[in-house]
């Protein structure tokens, strides 16, 4: 599901359709959830004016917001219900903490009490995230675990669709997030990444990592690279419709039969053929992995 | 694998302590042990990751949670799984030592997420087909090593020690990231429960099943080894009378003060599911 590239010279078909596109990088969680939602489904579930506040921000002198940076919606997709959990990458980097992370931890919950009383529902995780807020560090860690079961659980039921849309990416616990869905969606401004290109400069050195080089970032952990290896399953461009049309032929592909992190005997595999020493950059990877080829 | 080069470390000093002799299973590497252990006729499936100098992933010599170590937990925990579907299901106890996640180009390029999402996945399937999972913290469990290998169970156990240490991340790197200095966060995790870096204050979050006191950690005596094997028993068969899922964590009275606002959240949101 390949829709980014055309070498094509620009045409007017070319030019109108970039003009009819309407970016999801540019809108804010709550107006990504309200596009990808049917039009007049959005309800959006303990929005700002319940005040579900971090009680930790203010202990550490950082202004709080009333939605903790996380949006829950539920509405229809196509016609079907769907619940949308949606990560503001603009607050505190989309950091994962109690309240934010407790909300997508509960409303995968509910999503799943709906789908064993037979009332299924599409969940979809828009993840701009830095990963655990480390200004609540231990009790977002402690969440983001409960969203890890959630979604175990979950995935039995029904597909659990994750979106990287960038410019934040998605790093730290909530890459193990990403992981764990059965499906993943990125847009070429995506990254994915357990270890933040600073922390591992920080951690094992700027000879290992230089956290400046965006070349080298790109060429390991871009949604491009990600989607080629087989990391992702839909590459996409920033286009509302086209992230529309994917969730639902991503859906209507039901629980796949082996979901990526359960394909253990293929991974180990896959690493035992690689030499550490003399390892792959992002180009041979893609060689060596490429997209479609899973057992 | 050669048993000459075997770095000490809490994380072997409890799994062999636990594991009692009983024959390793082969992972064909060196930084994961596996075995089963019999405890009062039962077999008990342990696991564990230990430094392992020769590590062929240079970032993983030092006991961190690499690429290969991910998928391999997931492998002898879903082996465990397999071969128990049509019998008793074995407990299975997570030994938590873990530096961290290995930080490293190849970890990035080659999908270390994906590896540690593993290991999260075969512990939870594990506890969802009904083997006793538990967590015994011995040592350090930083960043990501804990939701990979041990946040999963279904009881947490720790030992009340001043090295046992469960944070979301090295303090030098929370530093840069959040923009702070160490003495900072020194300062911050003295009064912000989930900051704190020692398992006493992370004991109040309720996110412990128990705190084990008064064992010595790094060596440990016969009498405190069978403590320990006890109190992980006890939880064994706690579990097996209630097993449900990670819920233990918020329906507590240390959670019911420390962690309100995670009970509300999802109180709420209940409410408002339906219109």
């Amino acid at each position: 599901m390949h829709t980014t590239h055309d070498d094509n010279p620009i045409t007017k078909e070319r030019r109108d359709r970039f003009l009819k596109r309407q970016s999801i990088i540019e809108m804010r969680a709550r107006q990504r959830a309200q596009a990808i939602l049917d039009p007049g489904s959005f309800r959006e579930l303990l929005g700002p004016f319940d005040r579900m506040e971090s009680p930790w921000l203010p202990l550490e002198g950082i202004v709080p917001e009333s939605d903790d940076g996380v949006i829950v919606a539920r509405g229809q997709l196509g016609g079907r219900p769907a619940v949308i959990m949606a990560i503001e990458g603009a607050f505190q980097g989309g950091g994962m903490g109690e309240v934010s992370a407790s909300k997508i931890a509960g409303a995968l919950g509910l999503a799943r009490r709906d789908c064993e009383s037979g009332k299924p529902i599409l969940p979809v995780l828009l993840l701009e995230t830095g990963g655990v807020r480390l200004q609540e560090a231990n009790l977002g860690e402690a969440v983001v675990a409960e969203i890890h079961a959630e979604i175990i659980a979950l995935r039995r039921k029904v597909p659990v669709i994750g979106v990287i849309n960038g410019m934040v990416g998605c790093f730290g616990g909530m890459s193990i997030t990403a992981g764990l869905c059965s499906y993943l969606v990125v847009l070429p401004q995506a990254r994915l990444e357990l270890n933040g290109p600073e922390v591992i400069e920080q951690e094992a050195g700027i000879d290992e990592f230089d956290a400046s080089d965006k070349h080298l970032i790109w060429s390991l952990m871009g949604g491009e690279q990600r989607y080629e290896t087989g990391f992702a399953d839909a590459l996409i461009e920033d286009d509302v419709s086209a992230l529309r049309q994917t969730l639902q032929s991503l859906a209507a592909r039901g629980v796949p039969t082996r979901h990526r992190s359960e394909n253990v005997d293929e991974y180990r595999r896959r690493l035992a053929k690689i030499d550490p020493a003399a390892p792959p950059d992002g180009p041979g990877l893609r060689r060596i992995w490429p997209r479609g080829e899973m057992q | 694998m050669s048993s000459t080069t075997q770095v000490s470390s809490r994380g072997r000093t409890w799994f062999q302590a636990l594991a009692d002799k009983a024959q390793s299973v082969n992972t064909g590497l060196g930084s994961i042990v596996v075995a089963d252990a019999t405890w009062g006729g039962e077999r008990v499936r342990l696991l564990a990751i230990v430094p392992d100098p020769q590590n062929r992933f240079p970032r993983a010599r030092h006991g961190e949670l690499g690429l290969e170590e991910g998928w391999t937990l997931a492998h002898h925990v879903r082996e465990a799984i397999s071969a128990d579907r049509s019998g008793t299901k074995r407990p299975i106890i997570a030994i938590v030592d873990v530096q961290s996640q290995a930080y490293g180009r190849i970890e990035s390029l080659l999908g270390i997420h994906l590896s540690l999402a593993a290991a999260a996945d075969a512990y939870a399937t594990a506890r969802m087909a009904g083997h006793p999972v538990v967590a015994l913290i011995v040592g350090t469990a930083l960043s990501g090593g804990l939701l990979a290998h041990g946040d999963q169970a279904h009881r947490l156990l720790a030992l009340d020690d001043l090295q046992v240490v469960i944070q979301a991340m090295r303090k030098q790197s929370a530093a840069r990231v959040t923009r702070r200095t160490v003495e900072e966060l020194d300062e911050l995790g003295k009064t912000i429960i989930p900051m704190a870096y020692d398992i006493r204050q992370f004991a109040k979050l309720g996110l412990l099943h128990e705190l084990i006191t008064g064992v010595d950690a790094d060596a440990p005596s016969a009498a405190q080894i069978a403590r320990v094997k006890e109190r992980l028993a006890a939880a064994i068969a706690d579990i097996r009378k209630n097993p449900g899922d990670l819920t233990s964590r918020l329906n507590n009275p240390d959670a019911k003060v420390h962690r309100a606002a995670s009970i509300e959240v999802r109180r709420r949101l209940a409410e408002q599911w339906e219109v």
